[in-house]
């Protein structure tokens, strides 16, 4: 599976410059890449550009030589840094989870998901646990590629290894695709077969 | 060198209301000790949403209505009472705070650094100290007029920084000052409390990130779901970790991707569902029967402290 994004710009209305400017990019999805890039740099703005999640944008994005889905699920998801912004407050987890699917019960024990956090809300639990939940609803069976925009910056070392290592047995399991966005060198080092450096392929 | 901070037992609750009118005691920390003396910078290490900020909020005695506190803060050898928490606060004991939000929206810079004053010559006076301060931290003076929505990242976090350092405080304590940096920004700001070590001020840095408490810490209390397990000298970070001596502490350092990126399993037992033993029982490899229903004090061991059965008897014993 490749996705394929081709002569990729894009500018803030409010600003004056091009934050990212004739970008070229093909991602294969046998290959864990890590995408590297300063903050501010506009890493997250073109993360949601290749998961269709910002539909304004010059340039072409395709998923084996079709383009992205204007409606319904999204085939390339995307996972932040911060899982506390992107779940319904006055959901349970539950609820939060069964949005996207039904997960069955190996895919929880496989991520360390008690079923006790079932029944909590999102602001009951701390941001290790919740960063799991959002993981695994990411996992739907329809999604192709996962995008992890510094998923797992604010946490500690030790969960950092526990999600990354599921993520990437079941990513290899689907054949899904797999982009680790990151500051941290030796994370990238130790688990992506190829390096992307954003400065090297923007052209501003 | 001067003690100036120490915390010893304290454990913080909060009151929640369930379901009607049943209420709640929920223990978001158990019992954390530390202690910081003058140019010393001591880092609190815990994952995010552990309740680590607390500890800041309790020092400065801005802790919410329905939370409630035991054990005790000392400055100086002297117990703070809420009285002395907001007689000292702003001025020997400044808090820099997590985020921009922290800021006034609708206050320009240079007001709400100054803050309050009694009269002209007093407000005057402070003006061109903060001038000076902003000045040694690259803030200009149109900085002044701004408004936080006008500042960058960066700027915000300078901001918040020289504010601290307006009453040349003694002691500081940074509430997670480094995340949504960039690498740039983030060394600029550990450089400024190297600089403060250097002036003989204390630093409680409360984090998430090890390798930012490792650039700077002299020494680093390690959090884990709501006690201090244990307070390593940064060296003791080095190696294989076997200096180090609580088996979290461990895993922890062998987890990083540089050093090792190992698994281990389980997570941090949840506020609420800590059992009546060591808060590390469900995980530990080289737990003990007691330890199931026995909690273990921190122990103090010269310079480190560890809370575990395992070195009662000294470090020495360690096979």
């Amino acid at each position: 599976m490749k996705l394929k994004a081709e002569n990729i710009s894009f500018k803030y209305p409010s600003a004056k410059k091009y934050l990212l400017k004739d970008i070229n990019l093909e991602l294969d999805s046998d290959k864990v890449i890590g995408l590297i890039g300063d903050s501010g740099s506009g890493k997250s703005t073109l993360c949601k550009i290749l998961s269709g999640y910002i539909p304004k944008y010059e340039g072409n994005v395709t998923l084996d030589r079709k383009p992205l889905p204007k409606k319904g699920f999204k085939p390339v998801q995307l996972i932040y840094q911060h899982p506390e912004k992107v779940m319904n407050p006055k959901w349970k987890m539950k609820q939060v989870l069964e949005e996207s699917w039904d997960v069955p019960d190996e895919i929880l024990e496989e991520f360390g998901i008690q079923k006790s956090w079932l029944t909590r809300f999102p602001q009951e639990l701390s941001g290790g646990e919740l960063q799991r939940f959002s993981v695994v609803r990411s996992l739907n069976p329809d999604t192709k590629f996962l995008i992890a925009d510094e998923m797992t910056t604010m946490l500690d070392a030790i969960t950092q290894v526990q999600i990354i290592e599921s993520v990437l047995k079941i990513v290899k399991e689907r054949k899904m695709g797999f982009i680790l966005v990151s500051h941290d060198m030796p994370l990238v080092e130790k688990i992506c077969d190829e390096k992307i450096y954003l400065k090297e392929i923007n052209n501003i | 060198m001067e003690k100036l901070l120490d915390v010893e037992n304290v454990s913080i609750s909060f009151i929640q209301y369930t379901k009607g009118l049943n209420q709640r005691d929920l223990k978001v920390i158990t019992d954390l000790s530390l202690d910081i003396s003058e140019g010393e910078i001591l880092a609190v290490l815990g994952s995010s949403g552990s309740g680590k900020s607390l500890l800041a909020h309790a020092i400065f005695g801005i802790l919410p209505e329905n939370a409630r506190q035991n054990g005790k803060i000392k400055y100086k050898g002297k117990e703070l009472s809420q009285e002395d928490k907001e007689e000292l606060r702003g001025k020997e004991i400044a808090l820099i705070p997590q985020s921009v939000n922290f800021l006034d929206p609708l206050m320009k810079i240079s007001d709400q650094a100054i803050g309050n004053t009694e009269n002209d010559a007093e407000k005057k006076e402070k003006k061109i100290k903060q001038r000076e301060i902003f000045e040694h931290y690259n803030l200009g003076p149109e900085v002044d007029e701004m408004y936080p929505f006008q500042l960058s990242g960066g700027m915000a976090r300078r901001v918040l920084v020289s504010t601290a350092l307006l009453s040349n405080p003694k002691l500081v304590v940074a509430d997670e000052p480094t995340p949504g940096l960039d690498e740039k920004t983030v060394i600029e700001t550990l450089n400024h409390f190297k600089h403060m070590k250097e002036d003989g001020v204390g630093v409680l840095l409360i984090t998430h990130d090890i390798h930012a408490a490792l650039e700077i810490a002299d020494r680093i209390g390690i959090f884990y779901s709501g006690f201090v397990i244990e307070i390593a000298e940064n060296k003791d970070f080095s190696g294989d970790g076997e200096n180090l001596l609580h088996p979290y502490t461990k895993a922890l350092y062998k987890a990083l991707p540089a050093n090792g990126f190992e698994l281990i399993k389980g997570h941090q037992p949840l506020h609420g569902e800590i059992s009546q033993g060591c808060p590390y029982y469900d995980r530990c490899e080289m737990r003990f029967d007691r330890c199931k229903d026995e909690r273990p004090e921190l122990i103090d061991l010269g310079k480190k402290k560890v809370r575990c059965f395992k070195y009662e008897e000294g470090v020495e014993n360690e096979t």
